[in-house]
């Protein structure tokens, strides 16, 4: 299954639904619940859960299918012996990791596989121009930032991993309270992103990889609702530098539906003062109902990628000139303002 | 008129195998050994010369033996004997370091100095870029312990190599050391039969297996070759990265997942009944990770090490017992479960693997 990349049961469940027609709804229904499983099976498959009872099932099930069912995946057993392989890679460490600690392989089959539902399901997100990313050498996608959690991020790489037609994948620079947080640090470590600064940028772009950041940092991030689409300023344009001195061209992403999906309605100072925190957000439902308020609203997203801004037609110094990395940064932050504001004309409601 | 090497450190497993490395050298005349102990194993023809480097007596052996190559392994984060004392081994490192630089600089025979350091100059902190270069300044200094030793030491190299530019000065930062003779700190944590981590970080490691850093030592010692240049900072690591995770399931060790706090009076406790190193900065080496760029080794010292991170880690392991989880078993009950299956099950091809059995379970 060569081209089974991008999330092979997901691909086959749909393929064998456009050949199969008209089957049993009963069947179909069942698939479904199959596919929303599928993100928390794989979790479990990595705790060694019990597998012979498990595994010999799908072997009858398999048998009893493959007499109508063309099998593009080869059948329940075919994705049960991948299944065990992916597991048997993973109990005995028999896997790689590059200098960054990105995890390809655990980043495909799980980490993606927990956020699509939310991506596909929850936040229905469309995605517009992906094209415009190049499909090979390095890019620097440079996108807004926003809504309390850096949900748009995470949805950014979601979009690039499933929808680009070269097989991209985003590597996002973060900031350094993620690499503070236990845990938080270790899964984004694994899915690729790396600390925003311009060492780690530059290594990433020299090695021709697709660059994902958001120059609004905080500022964007923990804005009130009120200024909601008011791009922030753009941090001091060291990511236009950056693009400079590889040559990367810079592609602009505006992100329409990630600002509503937490009203911030105050910033409790105190709070965040305590606890080590850019910003306390406070919304209608955060803090007040714990946990159940850090539910995100199921906002309507569209992410809109620009056409590419080229890089490499200036001169070598052009990086240290201030003048054109504020003009580069302006015209990048001019663009996707424009691009927001026309999005949201676009939008029929911020729900649907 | 062959050359004399003086090698401090001696008495330690790498500074043995080194002494019996480089006397094989042809252009090599004599090697001399110096330690504060004898070390209990066989140094060859070379000479022993039982001298504390931190008193003055050392610029005498470098003058009476005529030495010309200096190389300064003396720099260590453990005590030779389990029951000597951190204040002991801060002093061997910086006051031996500055004794012996000041014995070099009367010297005026010594045309070449190599230091032994290690990638903790770098420290380790959140906010610091993923891989080190070797010109990165670190955000946060190491505060204290073998970090802050070797960050000393490199700043009296330095001063040393201003005062006298004839002499050529390489320092080699080491990545963690593995191998199945050696003993490091790194070795002695895998050592342990289940491996306390900490909670909620996974860091990236590299190591640097024996056998490489002695080659390496010994390119460094010798008159460089057509093309590279041995003089300068040179980070010294294998290939690759490896997660703890990982290293932990290729040797078959559990981890046991603990808060930093507890984890750092656990490592004192530890340490105090003489069990294993847990200092302050193989914790913060634990939490965050370390990983540096070895691009300068490859093209500048012209050096590629013979063993990766994970053939390190792998050559180590060998000499290691087989751990409470070895991954064999564990392969061997998955291929079981496999084998029941009627199909192709390839675990180490390029296929995009899934975990089907436990949806349609």
């Amino acid at each position: 299954m060569a081209d089974a990349k991008v999330i092979p049961f997901d691909e086959d469940g749909r393929r064998r639904r456009a050949t199969e027609g008209a089957q049993g709804a009963g069947r179909a229904a069942g698939r479904g619940r199959d596919r929303d499983a599928g993100t928390g099976g794989a979790q479990a498959a990595r705790a060694a859960a019990p597998v012979p009872e498990q595994a010999r099932a799908p072997v009858e099930a398999a048998e009893a299918d493959a007499a109508d069912e063309p099998a593009p995946g080869g059948g329940w057993e075919a994705k049960a012996a991948r299944g065990l392989a992916f597991l048997r890679r993973r109990v005995t460490g028999d896997y790689e990791v590059d200098d960054f600690g990105y995890d390809a392989e655990l980043t495909d089959q799980v980490l993606m596989s927990v956020l699509r539902p939310v991506y596909e399901s929850y936040f229905r997100v469309e995605v517009k121009g992906i094209e415009n990313i190049p499909s090979d050498g390095a890019a620097l996608v440079v996108a807004n930032h926003s809504g309390t959690l850096p949900l748009d991020g995470l949805m950014l790489q979601v979009a690039v991993h499933d929808h680009h037609p070269a097989d991209r994948r985003l590597r996002l620079l973060a900031a350094d309270l993620v690499f503070m947080l236990p845990l938080v640090n270790e899964l984004a470590r694994k899915a690729g992103h790396t600390l925003a600064c311009a060492e780690d940028a530059q290594r990433l772009l020299s090695s021709g990889e697709v660059v994902g950041v958001m120059p609004e940092g905080f500022k964007g991030l923990g804005k009130p609702f009120a200024e909601r689409y008011k791009l922030q300023r753009f941090g001091r344009g060291g990511f236009v530098s950056t693009a400079l001195r590889t040559g990367a061209p810079i592609v602009p992403c505006s992100i329409v539906g990630a600002e509503e999906i937490y009203p911030m309605l105050g910033n409790s100072r105190t709070m965040a003062r305590l606890l080590g925190l850019p910003y306390f957000p406070v919304t209608a439902t955060f803090p007040w109902l714990g946990p159940l308020g850090a539910v995100p609203l199921p906002t309507k997203w569209t992410i809109q990628f620009g056409e590419p801004i080229p890089t490499d037609g200036y001169a070598p110094e052009a990086a240290d000139d201030p003048m054109l990395m504020f003009n580069l940064t302006d015209q990048v932050r001019e663009t996707i303002q424009h691009t927001l504001y026309k999005l949201l004309v676009q939008r029929r409601s911020v729900f649907f | 008129m062959g050359k004399v090497v003086l090698v401090t450190g001696a008495a330690r497993q790498l500074g043995g195998r080194f002494v019996r490395r480089v006397q094989r050298d042809p252009d090599v005349d004599r090697v001399i050994g110096v330690d504060v102990v004898r070390p209990v194993h066989e140094l060859g023809d070379a000479e022993f010369v039982r001298a504390d480097i931190r008193q003055p007596t050392i610029s005498k052996v470098l003058v009476e033996h005529d030495v010309d190559t200096v190389v300064h392994m003396d720099v260590h984060g453990t005590p030779l004997s389990p029951r000597g004392s951190r204040t002991a081994v801060k002093e061997t490192n910086v006051i031996g370091t500055m004794q012996l630089l000041g014995g070099c600089q009367k010297a005026p025979r010594v045309r070449r100095l190599v230091v032994k350091s290690s990638i903790g100059v770098y420290g380790s902190a959140p906010r610091d870029p993923a891989v080190f270069d070797e010109n990165t300044p670190s955000k946060a200094l190491p505060s204290g312990g073998f970090a802050k030793d070797v960050v000393e030491v490199e700043g009296y190299v330095r001063g040393f190599a201003r005062r006298r530019p004839d002499v050529s000065v390489t320092v080699l930062r080491f990545a963690q050391l593995l191998g199945p003779t050696v003993d490091s700190p790194m070795g002695d944590y895998f050592s342990l039969p289940v491996l306390p981590t900490v909670l909620g970080y996974d860091p990236r490691l590299q190591f640097v297996h024996e056998d490489d850093a002695v080659e390496v030592l010994r390119l460094a010692s010798r008159e460089p070759a057509r093309g590279t240049f041995s003089a300068g900072t040179f980070n010294i690591a294998g290939d690759g990265v490896l997660l703890l995770s990982q290293c932990a399931r290729r040797l078959g060790r559990p981890t046991v997942p603990m808060l930093l706090p507890a984890i750092r009076w656990g490592g004192s406790a530890l340490r105090s009944v003489g069990l294993t190193d847990f200092s302050p900065e193989q914790v913060r080496l634990l939490t965050h990770g370390r990983v540096v760029r070895t691009a300068r080794m490859r093209d500048v010292l012209g050096f590629a090490p013979r063993f990766t991170t994970a053939e390190a880690l792998a050559d180590f392991g060998r000499a290691l017992d087989a751990g409470l989880l070895p991954p064999e078993r564990w392969a061997g009950a998955v291929d079981r479960v496999a084998a029941r299956l009627d199909a192709p099950y390839e675990y180490a091809g390029e296929h995009p693997a899934e975990e089907g059995q436990h949806r349609h379970g």
